[in-house]
């Protein structure tokens, strides 16, 4: 779960950080009024939650007040990938003498948190590692033992700096890593930190991500900042059908019925589980279908879930049919999505042997989902017709309908 | 031969009186697993289909002896400590299928067990089954549908999806390519024991011809089994199935498992493939595909 | 309003007897039966999530409980 820049920064100075004087603003009065507050030149920058501001023009530099207030009007209507801001930050912009970059992330390979360091901040890290690799350093550390200053400065180090910025950034980047273990961060990032003329640190871009898992444990840090219980922070904000889609799972905690994504096409999909539905997914396009959505259906949801679930896909315009397609099942039980998917289409109106194109679950239960299915007239298929053929089956049928 | 497990291998489960883990100990049982007892706190005394209830781990090494392995099947806000508890008394091999626990509390987990000298498979996973031999999770669900999937051969199986482990069991059993050992990792972006932390396992058993994997978007674990591969000369043909190539255009959203998600480009499946190919790794477009290949590759080798 | 799947019927001469009523609470874990003061009540909403365990068939006198499979008759 991403957190704005704004954000970030409130976190960061919570915990020390040294941070430079800044408004969030939504109008241009009130980015003019800041600006004269701040004194001096001053930075705008968009707040959105995806990369490439600066690209698309949604970072800019004021040198007056009046300046500041034209700023904030070309930046509010610039979309970033798609996005466009709620609100601007309004920044004191200080003269930089060195720019340094520091990141604290997870590990796959190690299992351990990694700090990066480098003494090339302010450009992108990956290409900073190809070009400059002994500008770049990680080192891992424990998340389990404690953890000493030592490590910090260790990473520093390895990036080829030393003297007084050593010593005065390492305090920074431990209270980085401690910040990152504290609150479940999945990245935690400064870049730039600044050393200014003055001869002063500054945090000037931060990023932070928290594990989505975590938020029940951090509610009072996510009450402080201002992020509510229903912000998915996602690369998008949820379509109402997708909200929708959240209500049927959470409707009971028997299984998953859920992960709704909303699609253009017109092939509704009742699909499971994790692997299954990317596998699935795959083999609809790949057959030419246009999915009408993404969802994932597993771990023995009830009959209720998978019909509310249904019942929401089929209401979706334009949706004439689903598929209902897993993998061989293991926990999750063939007669009882049968039932579910069977009752959601009669209580959406629709007869089941027109609305299912298909259904392939094989697995367990199978014996008494596939009498059900019988029993509608709804095309199935056991596991000896592959994932893929079932998912062309469908495909095969919305093409000959239309 | 197998990894990891055969029918010798004695176990626990933690949380055994749980709605799943009821259900996972019958599985288990049936198919013939050496379950010694069960441990939820507060319910000592109990009697699940036969396996004794403890209150603690330490009771039931005190009194049935010590197992190898545990089923951890605990809600997320408990199960660190259960897998510590498991860790202190001295079990080797962990299964965790509990879904949902933060990245810190896995790499808490997987830090004492190295220090412990111990084996986590998972968070987030069915676990693993050597066919004809045992199982130790939730993999293939009842024994009767485990039978008609898995059967005994000599092919590996590794998978970050419970699911997709059963599916790539049943296309090879239907093929007549039996399996050594399957195992289902898990689909967190921080698990216990990667594919290439499998592969000694695998490369060392002589049951074991050839492995066939099931891999998705995310993470560095694809990259990381290609460069075991590159740098161990492994006799192991390996065949990948790709799924989720839709998700290479869509940076930032979340599918499936917790641990896939496209965020930089070395978790596209466009990266993948190209580093699986380039260390010898034949990559499958469909599911039905890899007994095909995994033939051929094994006719190559003669 | 009934399954469309599944019914279950409890004879009339077990139907109001508490004891019974209450181990059929029990022994479902969908929540197909209720006890009440006038013994036990069907949970009609819920049929269609029956998982066929036959655990409710155990907790009342044989035959006087049946999970009838709708998708089997004509």
């Amino acid at each position: 779960m991403r957190f704005y820049e704004y954000e970030s920064k409130a976190l960061f100075e919570k915990r020390g950080l040294p941070l430079g004087p800044r408004h969030l603003v939504t109008s241009a009065d009130e980015a003019r009024a800041k600006a004269a507050e701040i004194g001096g030149s001053v930075v705008l920058k968009s707040q959105v939650l995806s990369g490439g501001r600066m690209k698309a023009g949604a970072v800019k530099f004021a040198d007056t007040p009046d300046e500041a207030a034209a700023h904030f009007e070309a930046i509010l209507p610039i979309e970033v990938r798609g996005e466009k801001p709620h609100s601007i930050l309004v920044e004191s912009k200080s003269p930089i003498a060195q720019e340094y970059y520091v990141a604290v992330t997870w590990d796959g390979r190690n299992k351990k948190p990694v700090v990066i360091f480098s003494d090339m901040g302010g450009i992108d890290i990956e290409e900073v590692a190809e070009t400059h690799p002994e500008h770049v350093s990680k080192t891992n550390f424990s998340s389990l033992l404690p953890i000493t200053p030592r490590l910090a400065k260790e990473a520093i180090g390895a990036a080829t700096v030393s003297g007084s910025d050593l010593n005065k950034l390492t305090p920074i980047v431990f209270e980085l890593m401690k910040i990152f273990l504290e609150y479940d961060l999945t990245l935690a990032e400064i870049n730039p930190l600044a050393r200014l003329e003055d001869g002063s640190f500054a945090v000037l871009d931060g990023h932070i991500d928290m594990e989505a898992e975590a938020r029940g444990s951090h509610k009072a840090l996510l009450k402080e900042l201002g992020i509510g219980d229903d912000e998915t922070r996602q690369a998008r904000p949820p379509t109402p059908f997708e909200i929708e889609g959240a209500k049927v799972n959470a409707v009971d905690h028997r299984g998953v019925a859920g992960n709704v994504v909303e699609f253009d096409g017109d092939l509704g999909l009742v699909i499971g589980a994790g692997g299954g539905s990317l596998t699935l997914f795959d083999a609809v396009r790949k057959h030419g279908g246009k999915p009408a959505n993404y969802c994932e259906i597993g771990g023995n949801p009830s009959q209720s879930k998978a019909k509310n679930l249904t019942k929401l896909i089929l209401s979706k315009p334009g949706v004439d049919k689903i598929a209902v397609m897993m993998n061989v099942v293991s926990n999750t039980r063939v007669d009882i999505v049968a039932r579910g998917v069977i009752a959601g289409c009669i209580e959406a109106g629709r007869d089941p042997s027109e609305a299912i194109a298909i259904f392939r679950i094989p697995g367990a239960w199978e014996e008494e989902g596939f009498k059900i299915l019988e029993k509608y007239g709804v095309d199935y298929c056991d596991r000896s017709v592959s994932m893929y053929d079932a998912a062309g089956r469908a495909v095969a049928k919305m093409q000959a309908g239309s | 031969m197998s990894i990891l497990i055969d029918k010798d291998t004695s176990f626990i489960i933690q949380g055994i009186t749980g709605r799943e883990a009821v259900n996972l100990t019958r599985e288990n049982l049936d198919y013939g697993a050496r379950i010694i007892g069960g441990v939820t706190p507060g319910r000592a005394g109990r009697d699940i289909y036969g396996v004794k209830v403890y209150d603690c781990v330490r009771d039931v090494v005190k009194h049935e002896g010590q197992p190898y392995g545990s089923i951890v099947s605990v809600p997320p806000r408990f199960t660190k400590d259960a897998v510590f508890e498991a860790l202190e008394n001295d079990i080797k091999l962990i299964v965790i299928v509990t879904e949902n626990i933060p990245r810190r509390e896995v790499a808490q987990m997987v830090e004492l067990a190295n220090l412990r000298g111990a084996r986590i498979i998972g968070p987030n996973c069915l676990g693993m089954i050597s066919p004809g031999e045992a199982k130790m999770g939730g993999v293939g669900g009842p024994a009767a549908n485990t039978r008609q999937a898995y059967t005994k051969g000599n092919i590996g199986v590794m998978s970050r999806s419970g699911g997709m482990t059963t599916e790539i069991a049943s296309t090879l059993t239907a093929a007549g390519l039996g399996q050594s050992t399957c195992v289902s990792i898990g689909g967190d972006a921080i698990v216990g024991t990667t594919y290439a932390e499998l592969m000694p396992f695998f490369e060392d058993d002589p049951a074991t011809e050839a492995i066939a994997i099931y891999s998705e978007p995310g993470g560095r674990m694809e990259a990381e089994l290609a460069e075991w591969i590159a740098k161990n000369n492994s006799r192991l043909p390996v065949v990948a199935f790709m799924a989720g190539r839709f998700m290479d255009e869509m940076q930032g959203m979340r599918f499936g498992h917790a641990g896939t998600i496209v965020e930089g480009k070395e978790d596209t499946t466009a990266d993948k493939i190209q580093r699986m190919e380039a260390a010898g790794i034949s990559v499958a477009e469909r599911i039905e595909e890899i007994p095909e290949l995994i033939k051929q590759r094994l006719a190559e080798k003669k | 309003m009934p399954g469309l799947f599944i019914d279950v019927q409890v004879n009339a001469d077990v139907k109001g007897d508490a004891e019974i009523a209450r181990k059929l609470e029990e022994s479902c874990s969908v929540d197909i039966f209720k006890a009440t003061d006038a013994g036990v009540e069907v949970v009609e909403a819920n049929l269609d999530e029956c998982v066929l365990c036959d655990l409710c068939l155990a907790a009342a006198p044989e035959g006087s409980v049946r999970v009838v499979k709708l998708y089997e008759q004509d």
